[in-house]
């Protein structure tokens, strides 16, 4: 049996205000070619200045991802041709990166280790259109980390678990909003088959621009089979680079072995060693917050949640905050859970947010049996678009459960007059028609009905003539 | 009055006591000019009196960025680029009033000895228009010897400030790496890149010194340390000084006329109360090697913005790596295209360890053993070039032409700071500059004792006596 061995390249943008080496605002979405200034463009004579809030966010993802951080690393100039690269050379880090030696644990406690960690500055962004390529130098200079695990990925389930862990950790440390849509994460991956259990490994080849999470899996499977497919017919595998069509959903060569660039690193003369004090690494791991897995952890012991609840709860940060913030008003947490996980999860997702004291008035209304759980839904999504408390939009739309017993009264009796027949037979024994009564009551009432107090008032009047 | 013959520090005093006007200043200078620059081809671009400043005229370096002007380093591949920006240096000099006369001439992106290979024709030396005037800062040296600007700035890469200026027979200062910001200059090779100065005087070296250098937010590789202020840099060199000399091997590339012309230099030190020390320098027998890998290994990758895409010349063609070819092929000179071709091969893939590594490590060694060096002595002299200036068009070797510096790229690849002053006349008529270096931002010391023996030799005026 063949088995797939995977190692993953990461770049993650790292939410400074500026960019990396200038002072050109770091912003996604502005118009082309407004974030840019003699040095982005890489003009004669122009010089970079690094930005330490960039250094400040890697050393904390560094962390985040139990990296051990060089105390002194070096810049690197990294050499090729390309419109979208101003100077002809990135700067990056080579020999001696940020940050080494890592690791993330999976649910069954296998590690994937991560090899190492530095930080360089993007490129620009080609855009080909008909007419030729235009070039948005704004993503030109924006600071990015480089993550790099060993190849200690066996799936493209684990590889999107991994990737997936490293979203969330960018995203709870604040290091980047992480969106691989709008490319604030980008993903290649290398990727080999090697007889199960053997040491030896097989040819790799490199599989670029996998941005997102979808085509991450959808690129490996492919991958897998294809060279499956060579080395069952007793082919070779060649070292080349892929891309990945992702309407086609096939992998497909860029460039083989012998068009590899030679990028020529050697030290970057314009900057100095960049040396760490002991200070600048406390005041990171003082400011660490709690990050996704440590908060599943302390939902599941604090408020008794299942791991599953836990998880989807904690895989958007505000998600979890938005919980923990609305518990404080409602002391029921799995109730609370429940809503959070489909009906809240589900309006974020639109973009809808919600107060959570409104949420808790709200879940407090249904438990008082003033409010369905149904109506409840559609107060919920009116609380989210308008942004009114549950108690007005309760009013406005008259949703109030009738609890007047009188009022229920006059309706039930309505019901058996109108329906003497099926009174007679439930009255005979077929009591299977008292959800008919109720659906009834429910109809007329516009499903306001207490249902408690219903059931009594039914059970009562249909008492009465036996 | 001859502006040329006194001091910076004297026409601002005349300007402040009304005796004399920044037009004047501006006008005797701008007269020379006139008179002398078809001769000479000092500049590329030459700038109109803008009634503004103290009038001192200036020469700036054609590869020093100031915003609104050309700046085309010699080279046909930026021949219509107007900077967006000024370089730190010129700000200074600008901001304390200084007026610029001219962008100067230079050997393309500052790669050579003589400023024959610019693209723009050879400047002359004043001394004699059949030879050059040094280079790579050969502009610059020519238009301060000819007395068309008050001083210069250069750059000084392997000696482009201090060849030119032994040449030219002016004061050539290039200080420690890292005290003058290099943003706006056009990097040739970053790690040994210095801005420059070059004046009549050691006194007006001083002067500009201590306003264009010092840490620059925009330069990482600035240094913070303080600098002297005008009126503290000279200071009494106290009697007995130390200072060290070569011995042996080491002057064997030098002609028998420098090398008999150092020897009086070396007596006259020691008549003047100094203790010298001969000392073994053959250790510095690789620089030659060791500089011109470093150098042009860092050239090929500053070299590479130059590609067509976002300014300067842009060839047409329908594939973008056509594109590359074609606007590189005819924007870069011969040498330029020399030189990115060995950097880029001395950084290739398997080769760094055995050349770029062993420079980096040859560079250590050499900052090690200038650390013992400088025990034995405060001051080391040297030849600042092998022979007198050279008639233009005789070397066509490029390897005699990179030899041209093996005196000087010393300083570079130690970032030492090392002035180059005229000590004498060759039988020709030529003049013979002599450097001295001290240790690491010892500027103000290292001024002083220059000022010292730059009274003691009384070039002009033994010009003037044997006219």
């Amino acid at each position: 049996m063949l088995e797939p061995t995977i190692g993953l390249e990461i770049h993650i943008q790292l939410q400074t205000r500026s960019k990396m080496f200038c002072s050109c605002k770091n912003s996604y979405g502005d118009p082309p070619n407004t974030n840019i200034c003699p040095v982005c463009l890489g003009h004669p004579g122009t010089l970079p200045v690094l930005n330490w809030e960039a250094v400040k966010l890697a050393t904390k993802l560094a962390l985040a991802l139990n990296c051990k951080v060089n105390m002194e690393s070096y810049f690197a100039r990294k050499n090729y041709f390309y419109p979208d690269l101003p100077k002809g050379y990135q700067i990056t880090q080579y020999k001696n990166p940020l940050a080494e030696d890592g690791f993330i644990e999976l649910r069954n406690g296998k590690k994937i280790r991560i090899e190492r960690l530095h930080i360089e500055e993007d490129s620009g962004k080609s855009i080909h259109t008909e007419d030729g390529t235009l070039i948005d130098f704004n993503r030109c200079g924006v600071p990015l980390a480089e993550i790099v695990t060993k190849p200690d990925i066996s799936s493209p389930e684990e590889a999107l678990f991994f990737l997936q862990f490293l979203r969330k950790i960018a995203v709870y440390t604040g290091v980047s909003d992480a969106d691989m849509e709008k490319g604030n994460m980008r993903c290649d991956a290398n990727l080999s088959l090697k007889q199960e259990g053997s040491k030896k490994m097989g040819t790799k080849t490199e599989v670029k621009n996998l941005n997102s999470f979808k085509f991450l899996s959808k690129a490996l499977k492919y991958e897998i089979q294809r060279q499956k497919k060579i080395l069952e017919q007793g082919g070779k595998i060649h070292l080349e680079t892929r891309g990945f069509d992702s309407k086609k959903g096939v992998t497909f060569l860029m460039r083989s072995k012998e068009e590899a660039h030679d990028y020529r690193y050697f030290p970057e003369p314009d900057l100095p060693p960049l040396k760490l004090a002991d200070s600048f690494i406390q005041e990171i791991k003082n400011s660490m917050p709690e990050l996704h897995w440590q908060k599943e952890e302390r939902f599941m012991r604090e408020f008794g949640l299942d791991r599953k609840t836990a998880e989807v709860l904690c895989a958007e940060k505000e998600i979890g905050n938005f919980f923990e913030e609305t518990v404080k008003f409602y002391g029921k947490p799995k109730e609370l859970a429940n809503w959070t996980k489909t009906e809240v999860l589900e309006l974020w997702n639109q973009g809808l947010k919600i107060r959570p004291e409104s949420l808790g008035t709200l879940l407090k209304i249904v438990d008082d049996g003033k409010l369905s759980r149904l109506k409840a839904k559609e107060v919920l999504e009116e609380m989210a678009s308008s942004g009114k408390s549950p108690e007005i939009i309760m009013e406005e739309r008259e949703l109030s459960q009738i609890s007047d017993e009188k009022k229920l009264r006059v309706t039930v009796e309505e019901i058996i007059k109108e329906n003497p027949d099926k009174v007679e037979k439930y009255r005979k024994g077929k009591k299977g028609l008292m959800g008919f009564f109720i659906g009834e009551a429910m109809k007329r009432t516009e499903g306001r009905a207490n249902p408690k107090l219903l059931n009594k008032i039914l059970g009562e009047a249909l008492k009465n003539g036996e | 009055m001859n502006f040329s013959r006194i001091s910076i520090e004297e026409i601002l005093k005349l300007e402040r006591e009304k005796r004399v006007s920044p037009k004047e200043v501006w006008n005797f200078f701008a007269r020379r000019r006139e008179e002398l620059e078809p001769g000479v081809n000092a500049f590329i671009t030459k700038v109109k009196y803008l009634n503004e400043g103290n009038g001192i005229p200036v020469g700036v370096k054609d590869n020093i960025i100031i915003k609104g002007f050309p700046t085309t380093c010699g080279s046909k591949i930026l021949e219509n680029y107007i900077a967006p920006y000024s370089a730190t240096a010129w700000k200074r000099l600008k901001e304390a009033g200084f007026s610029l006369s001219g962008k100067t001439n230079l050997d393309e992106f500052a790669m050579g000895s003589s400023t024959e290979y610019s693209a723009f024709g050879p400047t002359r030396n004043p001394w004699d228009i059949e030879r050059v005037p040094g280079g790579s800062s050969g502009g610059s040296a020519a238009a301060v010897a000819s007395g068309m600007v008050k001083f210069a700035l250069g750059s000084d890469t392997g000696g482009s400030v201090r060849q030119p200026a032994s040449f030219c027979g002016v004061v050539g200062f290039k200080p420690t790496y890292g005290r003058i910001s290099r943003y706006g200059l056009v990097a040739f090779a970053s790690s040994l890149d210095q801005i420059g100065i070059i004046a009549n005087s050691v006194r007006d070296v001083g002067y500009v010194f201590s306003i264009i250098s010092g840490d620059d937010p925009r330069d990482s590789t600035t240094s913070s340390l303080p600098v002297p202020s005008y009126g503290e840099i000279f200071k009494h060199i106290e009697k007995p000084f130390t200072f060290i000399y070569p011995e042996g091997e080491f002057l064997k590339g030098a002609s028998k006329e420098v090398k008999e012309k150092f020897s009086s230099f070396v007596k006259l030190l020691i008549s003047m109360g100094g203790k010298g020390k001969p000392v073994d320098l053959s250790f510095m027998t690789h620089a030659i090697e060791a500089y011109y890998i470093v150098a042009n290994a860092e050239a090929s990758s500053n070299l590479a913005r130059y590609d067509g895409v976002r300014y300067g010349l842009k060839a047409e063609a329908n594939k973008l790596k056509d594109m590359y070819f074609r606007t590189r092929t005819k924007g870069f000179g011969e040498e330029v295209k020399r030189r990115i071709l060995l950097g880029t091969f001395v950084l290739s893939s398997g080769y760094y360890d055995d050349y770029y590594g062993k420079g980096i490590s040859y560079r250590e060694f050499l900052r090690d053993k200038m650390n013992e060096i400088f025990k034995e002595g405060e001051f080391l002299t040297l030849p600042t070039t092998p022979d007198v200036a050279f008639k233009i068009g005789e070397r066509q070797n490029p390897i005699s032409m990179y030899l041209e510096d093996r005196f000087t790229i010393f300083a570079n690849l130690s970032g030492l700071p090392a002035i180059s002053i005229p000590f004498s006349l060759s039988k020709k008529g030529l003049p013979i500059g002599f450097q001295i270096l001290s240790k690491w931002y010892n500027e103000d010391r290292l001024l002083s004792f220059s000022e010292m023996l730059e009274k003691k030799i009384d070039f002009e005026n033994k010009l003037i006596k044997e006219a």
